[in-house]
């Protein structure tokens, strides 16, 4: 029995400790807004927050994560950053099929919490462990730029 | 267009038929099963007049307005998308173009999916950039029905001629004294007006249209999918649902020898192993076999198939090995093979040209890589089952379901889910099959079958793999006088017809028979290949390897000739004229008729031009950049690409920027033409630098995307600007999904060459610019 806080909320997850979080997240706790895309880390779908800094949760056990605060796409929203990107994403139209995006927007969250206004060369680094294979790029490089932009506006 | 429920309930109009014409549709177009795109459909039917668009496809079109629209009392329009969603926007633009005909506010419409059932909805195989040109009439006819039908209630109301009452924006008006009622009011007295006859319906002036082609609407999608409510295959949940995967024979047509499950079932979680019976080749939509495992979970599913002990007999296609097959196809292309066109005399045309010029060009193996891989859940009650998943085609779901249950089809319910990406992989219903066979297996239990990646990269239905041969005979100024184009590959055709090995028709149809060029003797030959892996059809299809080879070869050309290859590729397209398709020897025409879709070679002009001038074309840039150009006919849309390319020293590429012109006939939602056109260069990007599937010993060699790379932020064009022709919307429409993948390899390396003189013929890219 490992216990974990997801968006606030504590559970008890009955599964072997190895058990990835993903599919704790998505069979055990019926949060499928977290993707599984490759189980090997390499294409960021299943991007989550641990205690704010964003993970891969294909690769991250549960063991890993019994004393963190885990945030997924289903809560980001709650977050200032998180929802000026969401908004930003639904405004210039960034899905296609939308099934990478909650892993673009959780890993673009963590890039503005850092970096409020990022270079591309920060967006390149920061976005290129998340596949997109409608290939929302450009239009996920915008996005986050109007975020931040939205962002800025709003701190001054 | 029916009435809702009075509690609200509209997920399912209410069955009001037509009879009459629900008659004469299901017998227009009785085709038994699925059947493979328009190829198959108008071969099964030869002896028949041919039709074409719709008319062609299996079960055709419905416009009814009782099968796609319902009215709640609060107003409430609930339109049924028939077509999948996987990233085109198409439950936007869909049931957009039903609620301008009906004048219905999109502030309160909602897009209810439509269940597999082409008797009911038309065809809905949403594949072959087909949705929008196939259902943009269809579907104008069936609002501005629904609109009649409420405007005939209001006027029945009140007492007035019903030419004196107009719908406008989601209410009925009488202007005369001022009256007006909301549809909301109206629906249940609507519902039982006559669906008026098909001839009489008025439809919009387009200068009327307040949504077609204006581009202001947002995804209906977009909120679901940005907060992680969006439902995809892969996240079907059922009470009390079991959760599988599979391990598939390594080679195509393997089958398993023996399985030990004994470490398999010890597998915390694990519950049973399950073979799936292997399909006789060839395999079409059925599943290769294996054995399942069944848990309470995914990730137990997956440790309890690696403690599997499988031995395999692989079969006949045991010593596939892509590199010898590559040296292999390339022995066929440099002899002989069967003539697919001639036209003029292509012996005297090399005879008398002035020099001759060849290349030949490879193409790999590519696998689709839908970010959610195929996924699909069953539960059977008796005679009847229930599935969901992510289907591009969810009547073939219901059918080969049906049949492998030993169910009739009309008792098997198709629930279609969004796609997380399909790209043709999502057509082929094997994955649903698989669920079914284990889901029976476990008492009918629901069970969510999933592939992992690894499942997805190496059993998947593979893009073909192609050596393109071409020859020129060119005259004393450099312009081409005889054009020799082999073509070899495995024809996708081949999963379906055991032993074929010529490329189809359709296949010839995109873009190597069908090269509208201005040269006298031209011969198009496709010696034969055999396949020894399961293909099937990737996003663009055989318009990939012919465009890459075409395009590349003129831009070759032009520089033998010393000309820019821009000036010399709209000379060889020559001047604007409307081809015939049987001209060009193309029996397929992509399933359209000859008269409504000639090849157009003004709009292929235009569109290069056009990205000509909008890129700068010419314009000077610092060393080791370069721009290229490209232009390709498909799916009956015209589209031509510029790509700049910077190579570095290392020979390092990067695309600072990507311009496309698209003719794709008048838009229903120009901003979705923008992102297709915007996608598909980054998937030509990754094609023509990184993806290849490579196979020894017949087994897959790339299992993930380590392996099997594709492009990702960092390699993406930094900027890719869309401009798109205007069209007329009394003219046919062209597809938009796939065509703009094609010309994205060529123009690449078009301007690679422009970069550095270095010609690549050979994809993917990957290191060959590297010293």
């Amino acid at each position: 029995m490992t216990s974990v806080t997801v968006n606030g909320r504590r559970y008890n997850v009955n599964l072997p400790d190895d058990t990835p979080l993903l599919w704790a997240l998505r069979d055990e706790l019926g949060l499928t807004g977290t993707k599984y895309g490759c189980g090997m880390a390499l294409c960021g779908a299943c991007t989550v927050h641990v205690d704010g800094q964003p993970v891969r949760a294909c690769q991250t056990p549960i063991s890993a994560v019994s004393g963190s605060k885990v945030t997924t796409i289903e809560a980001v929203g709650n977050d200032r950053v998180g929802r000026a990107l969401q908004a930003a994403w639904v405004d210039m139209g960034v899905p296609q099929c939308g099934y990478c995006q909650a892993g673009q927007i959780m890993s673009a969250t963590a890039l503005l919490t850092r970096t409020p206004k990022p270079t591309d060369a920060q967006i390149d680094e920061a976005m290129s462990g998340n596949i997109c294979r409608c290939g929302t790029y450009v239009r996920v490089r915008n996005a986050i730029k109007q975020a931040a932009a939205t962002q800025s506006g709003a701190a001054r | 267009m029916s009435a809702a429920r009075p509690d609200g309930v509209t997920d399912r109009p209410l069955e009001i038929l037509n009879l009459s014409r629900r008659g004469f549709l299901q017998g227009m177009t009785a085709v038994g099963g699925f059947v493979l795109a328009a190829g198959f459909a108008s071969e099964a039917r030869a002896a028949d007049p041919p039709k074409y668009g719709a008319d062609g496809m299996p079960n055709g079109w419905v416009d009814d307005p009782l099968v796609f629209v319902a009215i709640a009392p609060d107003g409430l329009v609930s339109i049924t998308c028939h077509r999948s969603e996987m990233g085109q926007g198409v439950r936007t633009g869909m049931p957009m173009i039903v609620a301008d005909e009906l004048e219905a506010d999109w502030k309160r419409v909602r897009v209810v999916q439509a269940p597999g059932d082409e008797k009911r909805f038309g065809n809905q195989d949403t594949d072959g950039s087909r949705s929008t040109r196939h259902f943009f009439t269809p579907m104008r006819r069936c609002g501005a029905a629904a609109r009649t039908m409420l405007e005939a209630a209001a006027a029945k109301r009140w007492g007035v001629p019903v030419s004196e009452v107009e719908a406008r924006n989601h209410e009925v008006v009488h202007a005369k004294s001022g009256r007006r009622l909301g549809y909301g009011a109206l629906a249940q007295d609507a519902a039982q007006q006559p669906v008026p006859a098909r001839d009489t319906v008025r439809l919009k002036d387009p200068s009327k249209f307040r949504y077609i082609g204006k581009g202001q609407l947002k995804l209906v999608d977009g909120p679901a999918m940005v907060t992680g409510k969006a439902q995809y295959g892969i996240d079907t949940r059922l009470p009390g649902m079991l959760y599988a995967v599979v391990a598939r024979p390594p080679v195509y047509g393997g089958k398993v020898a023996s399985v030990d499950s004994a470490e398999a079932l010890k597998v915390p979680g694990v519950l049973k192993v399950v073979e799936i019976e292997q399909s006789a080749a060839p395999a079409q939509f059925n599943p290769v076999g294996g054995v399942a495992v069944v848990a309470t979970n995914t990730w137990a599913a997956i440790q309890g198939r690696r403690a599997l002990k499988v031995v395999w007999n692989d079969g006949p296609n045991g010593s596939y090995d892509s590199a010898a097959f590559k040296a292999a196809m390339e022995e066929s292309a440099r002899k002989p093979g069967k003539v697919v066109r001639d036209n003029g005399n292509l012996d005297a045309g090399m005879a008398s040209a002035a020099k001759k010029i060849e290349a030949e060009y490879y193409i790999p193996h590519l696998a689709h890589a839908p970010m959610e891989p195929p996924a699909a859940t069953v539960r059977i009650n008796g005679s009847k089952a229930e599935v969901w998943g992510c289907f591009q085609s969810p009547q073939a779901t219901k059918d080969l379901v049906a049949k492998r249950l030993g169910l009739q089809p009309a008792d098997v319910d198709v629930h279609v889910t969004l796609l997380g990406g399909g790209f043709g992989r999502k057509s082929k219903p094997d994955f649903a099959i698989e669920a079914a066979v284990v889901s029976k297996a476990m008492e009918g239990k629901p069970v969510k079958l999933t592939w992992t990646r690894e499942d997805d990269l190496m059993h998947t239905y593979f893009h073909t793999v192609s050596v393109e041969h071409l020859e020129a005979g060119v005259d004393g100024q450099g312009k081409p006088v005889a054009w020799l184009h082999r073509s070899v590959a495995p024809t996708l055709f081949s999963t379906f017809v055991d032993g074929a090995k010529n490329e189809h028709a359709l296949e010839l149809g995109m873009g190597v028979i069908n090269v509208p060029f201005d040269i006298a003797s031209i011969r198009i030959e496709n010696p034969e290949a055999a396949a020894h892996t399961r293909i099937g059809w990737f996003r663009a299809v055989s318009n990939i390897p012919h465009a890459f080879a075409v395009q590349s070869f003129v831009a070759e050309l032009a520089a033998a000739a010393g000309r820019d290859p821009k000036d010399y590729l709209l000379e060889v397209i020559g001047p604007a004229r409307r081809i015939t398709p049987e001209a060009l020897s193309d029996t397929w025409n992509h399933g359209e008729s000859p008269d409504k879709y000639p090849v157009d070679t003004g709009r292929l002009r235009r569109v290069v031009e056009t990205v000509a001038r909008e890129a700068g074309w010419g314009r000077s840039l610092p060393k080791g950049r370069g721009l290229g150009i490209a232009a390709h006919y498909s799916f009956t849309s015209y589209v031509a690409s510029v790509v700049e390319v910077a190579v570095d020293d290392a020979g390092v590429i990067t695309v600072p920027r990507i311009d496309v012109a698209v003719d794709c006939g008048a838009t229903v939602n120009p901003d979705r033409v923008r992102a297709q056109m915007q996608g598909a260069a980054v998937m030509g990007l990754g094609i023509a630098t990184l993806g290849e599937m490579t196979f020894k010993e017949g087994r897959a060699q790339q299992d993930n995307f380590h392996t099997y790379e594709v492009t990702r932020m960092s390699g993406a064009p930094r900027e890719t600007r869309v401009y798109i022709i205007p069209g007329d919307y009394s003219q046919p429409m062209g597809g938009v999904g796939e065509p703009g993948v094609p010309p994205i390899a060529p123009a690449l390396c078009n301007a690679i060459f422009a970069a550095t003189g270095k010609r690549i013929r050979r994809l993917p890219i990957r290191d060959q610019l590297k010293a």
